[in-house]
């Protein structure tokens, strides 16, 4: 599967690193007691800037989802259309991902699924979801 | 087009002391040959014209400047041709949209959108036959429209048929690539008076942004312009029951209909049955878009000027075949980004001032 890899800076390099180890982190803001994500020096919230990485559970909802039916930015059209979906972790944040490991129209706002690594070039992985097990 | 915004007033360039530009506005002013004592360079995407309309009101109306000019024009259907085709995205650079959302191959604009589509549809049952009827109708009055791209008949058999291009949008339900160029210019209501048109007054102004990324938007079925558009009635003094248009960029059809929520024309969730029986259309009880809107009549990629420039033709009275009966309170309600930045308008006439 042909896509962007994405780029990282210092302050996301403890997100990129983890999933080398296939764990997912957010960030989490000490003053507010709650996650923030994307990565950032401050809270949003609160712009303090006491903030730690902790690993997420690996699980989601999926909170909408579009079927690409032409290849989006960095993808090839013979790989066929794809699930983009906005899911939301169970700690609070919301990720753009793709569900993947079944037929992108199944994929419905609802849906329970876990994280699903995809293997970048350097060694990095790319967090995907699939529907959680009991649902295949 | 700004000679032409500015006979259209009966103003000449030397008039001018104020430029708007979403973009580096004094290149704009050099060219122009213009000093500007007011300058206005908000880009925030298609809605940007609705804040030049609202800073230039704040401006005039504090003496910083007396006439003001704001301009657009592009051509990406042209650049296509020639196989220039324009990119819509984060430009290079830092940027966390490179890190959280481009590895994803989401197509932008319309993926964005579409993933606020799959979220009213889940959450209020609103259908691509609903959002379809939006297409529909919007096309029926590009078919008054001589300038409009594409004014033959559609049915919603004809949206749902088109091609899906990010589900649950097809290629009907997504905005045109046109050329196209727009301007206004906007002084006091005391010099207005006196100038070569009837004027058109801005009777109440409001933005309201909450995101720039679309994984970033807080509620992916309400937008901004639950707060910009009640603000701006409140300016005004007037409420929704008393529009007699509504202009509302339609980038997509799920664009017009969260407007139509958002700004309080129906409630929350109602957006498709609202539409459902085709009010938004000639002779419906609820005109939206007389021009033919983003969806038929041209988009050149920031199509907010063009929301201005037919409310304003509409309560003039110029609107030809599309006209509708003695308007007197017209929005413009702009969306910019991917449902990110909202400007709201309130036109008035002489009645309504």
């Amino acid at each position: 599967m042909k896509l962007i890899e994405p780029s990282s800076t210092p302050l996301t390099e403890p997100f990129w690193d983890a999933t080398r180890d296939h764990r997912l982190l957010v960030q989490w803001c000490l003053t507010c007691d709650q996650v923030v994500f994307y990565p950032r020096d401050v809270c949003p919230a609160c712009l303090g800037g006491e903030l730690e990485w902790r690993d997420a559970a690996g699980t989601a909802t999926v909170a909408a989802v579009s079927v690409q039916h032409r290849a989006g930015p960095g993808r090839d059209d013979v790989d066929g259309p794809y699930a983009v979906a906005l899911v939301d972790l169970p700690e609070g944040a919301r990720l753009m991902t793709n569900i993947v490991g079944c037929d992108p129209d199944d994929v419905a706002v609802g849906q329970a699924v876990q994280v699903h690594w995809h293997p970048l070039s350097d060694g990095r992985n790319l967090p995907l979801f699939e529907p959680v097990i009991a649902d295949r | 087009m700004i000679r032409e915004a500015l006979d259209d007033a009966g103003l000449t360039i030397g008039d001018v002391d104020g430029v708007c530009y979403a973009g580096m506005a004094t290149g704009l002013a050099e060219y122009l040959g213009v000093h500007p004592r007011f300058i206005d360079g908000t880009m925030v995407g298609g809605s940007s014209y609705q804040l030049h309309v609202e800073h230039a009101a704040a401006a005039i109306t504090a003496g910083l400047c007396d006439v003001v000019v704001s301009v657009y024009a592009s051509t990406p259907r042209s650049d296509r041709k020639r196989g220039q085709p324009q990119q819509f995205g984060p430009q290079p650079g830092p940027n966390p949209m490179f890190e959280w959302e481009m590895p994803y191959g989401l197509r932008l604009p319309m993926g964005a959108y579409a993933l606020a589509a799959s979220a009213h549809m889940a959450r209020f049952g609103t259908t691509s036959e609903q959002l379809a009827q939006i297409a529909v109708s919007t096309r029926q009055w590009a078919g008054l429209n001589p300038w409009a791209r594409y004014r033959d008949p559609i049915t919603i058999d004809d949206v749902l048929a088109s091609p899906m291009v990010s589900s649950p949008l097809h290629l009907l339900d997504c905005c045109l690539v046109t050329d196209g160029a727009g301007a206004f210019v906007m002084t006091s209501a005391e010099r207005a008076r006196d100038l070569a048109r009837p004027p058109v007054y801005v009777l109440g102004a409001a933005t309201c942004g909450d995101h720039q990324m679309i994984s970033q938007m807080p509620d992916l079925t309400t937008t901004a312009g639950a707060i910009s558009g009640p603000a701006a009635f409140a300016m005004a003094g007037v409420g929704p029951a008393e529009v007699d248009l509504l202009m509302g960029y339609d980038s997509f059809t799920i664009t017009a209909l969260l407007h139509l929520e958002d700004l309080g024309f129906c409630a929350k969730g109602d957006g498709g049955a609202f539409v459902a029986d085709g009010r938004l259309g000639p002779g419906g009880s609820f005109p939206m878009n007389t021009n033919g809107g983003g969806l038929s009549y041209t988009h050149p990629g920031m199509y907010g000027m063009f929301l201005i420039a037919e409310a304003v033709r509409q309560l003039r009275g110029e609107a030809g075949d599309r006209q509708l009966d003695g308007p007197e309170i017209a929005v413009a309600h702009g969306s910019g980004g991917v449902l990110s930045t909202m400007g709201t308008l309130v036109f008035g006439t002489e009645a309504t001032r």
